[in-house]
């Protein structure tokens, strides 16, 4: 077991390492989500009334859409140069290559949101310290993470893969997004906690569902 | 590939009737082939033949379609992971990352294979392919030739006992090709055991113990090196490589 978390960890440093290197997700994720909250921001006013309305919304727009462009990169960079080989040739189990890589979507999808949600708060005028919308991010990009980093492994064999990702991801995680923009809302508004459980336990089942599934097929999707 | 042999033990490699299609197009049609621990195989046979799909069948990165593989006496269908440690794939991609250095790129997969004494063994490994002075630089600013060596030192970080080789000097300039040739000489000076594809008639004929022609997915000739000492297997080659067609 140790050795396995050990080899997770060798993947997601690997991944941490290059990005570090080359930024080329976090500043391509970043300044897509960056522009979306300036742009509805823009279009819908940051007014009290317009803010419980729509800033819930604004924000998964920009974090799932944003999150996209971050998951097709994921498997992107394993495919150049037959890395993915040289993976699979590892004597690993393929649950490990997939925790590894899902590592990684998460840490990237986490810093985007890290730097993103501050902002989003203050252009909308809200209290900067949310915990629990923190809880509600972290939940949700579990979820993302999970299927996003499977969906990638599927679309990197794929000619489209930059338009097959959003296609297979999207249906699949509606309920997280949907629970985490009404946990949002309940957050904003301050309702107390009793009001955002429902949504909570909804994203803690399907992340572990994508998750359980997820580990299961992805030695099918990443041979042959 | 001495078939007089009768315990299955005594293969490093021993394929039986393989096959694999990928959806209408038949790629392998039932290939049999048995390699003894130590000896270099090389396959040749025209773009097409089936010899990389073959090459990832026995290196577990695809399925066979029928048929089955032993390694090291182990099916593959039962331990891939075990299976994984004893072997290693050389192709003409060299499966490092452009923007970790050599060194850390050799760090990444010796600790994905485990190794004792890493450090030491990537300075072992670095030396043999003759890269020390470029250890600390970035793969993707190695040329070709570089990027290929280094890639063989990745293969044998792990001392596997069973080395596949998929064209290992397609796209190399002569000298670069020259010092590949240097270090396949000496890979295969040991017990290791080489499965190589090749386009090089003159080179896979100088490196192997025995040779196959494949074409279309079939093994249409085969032959030991003391068998083919003093013929002309180039012209072998386009003979059975014509008929086959």
């Amino acid at each position: 077991m140790n050795k396995a978390f050990t080899k997770i960890f060798t993947i997601f440093w690997k991944d941490m390492l290059t990005e570090f290197r080359t930024r080329e997700i976090i500043i391509s994720v970043l300044v897509f989500a960056l522009l979306v909250l300036v742009i509805f921001s823009f279009a819908f006013g940051t007014g009290a009334d317009m803010t419980e309305m729509t800033a819930p919304g604004i924000l998964w727009v920009a974090l799932t859409f944003g999150g996209i462009i971050g998951l097709t990169r994921t498997f992107a960079v394993e495919k150049e140069n037959s890395r993915l080989e040289g993976l699979m040739l590892c004597p690993v189990d393929r649950a490990v290559i997939y925790w590894g890589k899902l590592a990684g979507s998460f840490t990237f999808m986490l810093a985007v949101a890290v730097v993103v949600t501050p902002i989003f708060l203050a252009l909308f005028n809200l209290p900067i310290f949310l915990p629990r919308l923190a809880l509600v991010i972290v939940l949700a990009l579990i979820g993302f993470a999970s299927v996003g980093t499977l969906f990638s492994a599927l679309a990197v064999n794929t000619r489209a893969r930059d338009i097959m990702l959003p296609i297979l991801f999207l249906p699949v995680v509606v309920p997280v997004i949907v629970s985490a923009v009404k946990a949002t809302v309940t957050v904003l508004a301050g309702a107390p906690w009793g009001d955002m459980l429902t949504w909570l336990q909804i994203m803690i089942a399907f992340d572990i569902i994508y998750l359980v599934a997820a580990t299961l097929v992805f030695e099918f999707v990443v041979e042959e | 590939m001495d078939k007089d042999i009768p315990t299955s033990s005594t293969w490093a490699v021993e394929a039986r009737g393989i096959e694999k299609t990928f959806g209408e197009m038949r790629a392998l049609r039932g290939i049999d082939l048995t390699v003894s621990r130590g000896e270099c195989l090389v396959i040749f046979g025209p773009n097409g033949a089936g010899k990389t799909t073959l090459l990832k069948i026995l290196s577990t990165l695809i399925k066979p379609s029928a048929g089955s593989v032993r390694l090291d006496d182990i099916d593959i269908r039962d331990k891939p992971a075990q299976i994984r440690r004893r072997i290693s794939l050389v192709g003409n991609q060299t499966f490092l990352y452009d923007n970790l250095t050599v060194f850390e790129n050799l760090k990444f997969y010796g600790k994905m294979y485990d190794v004792a004494d890493l450090e030491k063994r990537i300075r072992e490994v670095v030396s043999w392919v003759q890269l020390e002075s470029r250890l600390h630089d970035r793969a993707g600013t190695l040329s070709r030739g570089l990027q290929q060596r280094a890639s063989f030192a990745r293969a044998v970080l792990h001392d596997p006992s069973i080395l596949f080789l998929d064209e290992p000097d397609v796209g190399l300039d002569p000298h670069a090709s020259a010092m590949v040739s240097e270090i396949l000489e000496s890979i295969n000076s040991g017990s290791r055991t080489v499965v190589m594809t090749t386009h090089n008639l003159e080179q896979g004929l100088e490196l192997g113990d025995s040779i196959i022609i494949l074409d279309r997915g079939r093994v249409i000739y085969e032959a030991s090196r003391q068998e083919l000492s003093g013929a002309d297997f180039r012209q072998i080659y386009n003979q059975y490589t014509e008929t086959g067609r």
